[in-house]
């Protein structure tokens, strides 16, 4: 017998989205971790940090993140690690994502009027406070809109996490397309679950935006 | 690490791999074209007086815009043959990839046209311009021409992203790679090989669209 696809079916992609909102926020802490020692290091003083950073940055945004997670997935064990796809896919995604807020923050950080750095740095304030204290959170609040956007990225990248196995949302709703041969309802219906997850941060950046333009 | 590198299988399987990149560049060249023509489409009724249009237009382009491409290639090729519509992988993957990217370049296109000032079309229509060349002289251009920077990221972006239509076997670059991985198992040469295609592509793509952005825009504008 063939089942249908009803609310007991619906709740099996909610049970598969509970990963993507995991895997999701695992690679934005790691990433985020990450992506503000890019920034930092793409607008220190050292060139050849900058041009290193620079790089790094380029690779990431220059190769689609399907083969970065397939290039992770298939060279930990070259390092000697056991693969695991959910290590595997964090590192994948905390990599791209550093990169990714790593170019966001750098504007940020550049955007924030120079006379703030020199007033510091006029009163002795050494470079970590001087970031701490005064450029970074000036920085988080012009970074803010482009960050949640990212956000919203990178939970719809970590879609592709169905592509290496891992039973999150999409590959829930593939599983279940192949038991209810119902594709249309079920695709529909995790596209929805992604909707209402997405949407709420997408409209939060639009109105973060337009309030700090305002200000202007 | 004890991994001996052997890269031969890969370069030695080139024809396959230059089909695939092929692939991509038909793929993305067509999704691209249709993706800005309909997102004009969806931009001219986003912009529209009609508040149904516009509704239409914004929620499209918020669904597309908030769920995964994935998502949606897999609901275009396995979803559609339940309303009677089949296609083939490549058709689903240019369909798909299409509707992604008119949903971006609808928004895009729009910041655009927002910035031309009133007085740019008031110009126009007191030269005894006709409607159509209004818009294609007076709005679309110049339009086109200030968010260029960012359509291009954003078909840089589509050209990247054409990588998950290996999924529904749509035979581009990623797809052959896969097919090479299975028969020879160098996975980890493979993908990095891949990657700097990738990366070279997209080096080309940015070239590509910034020679195409000079020639067609290429006029004086004080």
């Amino acid at each position: 017998m063939i089942r249908q696809f009803g609310w007991g079916e619906f709740l099996f992609l909610l049970e598969g989205a509970r990963w993507t909102v995991v895997l999701t926020l695992l690679a934005f802490t790691f990433g985020g971790a990450l992506g503000l020692g890019v920034a930092l290091g793409r607008t220190s003083k050292w060139r050849l940090l900058r041009i290193l950073m620079a790089t790094y940055i380029q690779i990431f945004q220059g190769t689609p993140l399907l083969v970065q997670l397939f290039f992770v997935y298939f060279g930990l064990p070259l390092l000697g690690l056991k693969v695991d796809v959910w290590v595997a896919l964090t590192i994948g995604l905390s990599l791209h994502t550093s990169a990714f807020l790593g170019e966001i923050w750098r504007g940020s950080i550049q955007a924030v009027p120079g006379g703030q750095s020199e007033a510091a740095r006029a009163l002795g304030i050494g470079y970590v406070h001087r970031m701490v204290d005064v450029v970074l959170p000036q920085a988080f609040r012009i970074g803010l809109p482009a960050t949640i956007s990212f956000l919203v990225n990178l939970i719809k990248g970590t879609a592709l996490a169905a592509l290496l196995g891992l039973t999150e949302l999409t590959r829930s709703g593939q599983l279940m397309a192949n038991i209810t041969f119902q594709p249309l309802q079920v695709y529909g219906a995790v596209a929805l679950v992604y909707f209402f997850i997405c949407l709420p941060l997408t409209f939060s950046s639009a109105r973060i935006e337009r309030r700090l333009n305002a200000d202007r | 690490m004890n991994y001996s590198f052997d890269f031969a299988p890969v370069f030695a399987a080139w024809p396959m791999l230059l089909e695939g990149v092929i692939g991509t560049l038909r793929m993305s060249s067509l999704s691209m074209v249709f993706g800005l023509s309909l997102g004009i489409v969806f931009m001219l009724m986003r912009m529209s007086k009609s508040n149904a249009l516009r509704a239409m237009a914004i929620g499209y382009i918020e669904l597309i815009r908030n769920t995964p491409i994935l998502v949606q290639v897999f609901f275009v090729f396995f979803g559609m043959p339940a309303i009677g519509i089949r296609l083939s992988g490549e058709q689903a993957a240019i369909l798909a990839m299409t509707l992604n990217c008119a949903a971006y370049a609808a928004e895009i296109v729009r910041g655009g046209v927002q910035s031309i000032r009133p007085g740019q079309i008031e110009a126009g229509r007191a030269l005894g311009l006709h409607t159509a060349d209004i818009y294609r002289f007076v709005v679309f251009r110049p339009a086109i021409r200030a968010v260029y920077p960012a359509l291009c990221s954003q078909f840089i972006l589509m050209m990247l992203n054409s990588s998950l239509v290996s999924s529904v076997s749509a035979e581009e670059l990623t797809y052959f790679a896969q097919t090479l991985d299975s028969q020879t198992f160098r996975s980890f040469e493979i993908y990095l090989t891949l990657g700097v295609i990738y990366l070279v592509l997209s080096q080309f793509f940015s070239a590509a669209l910034g020679v195409i952005g000079r020639v067609y825009f290429s006029y004086p504008t004080k």
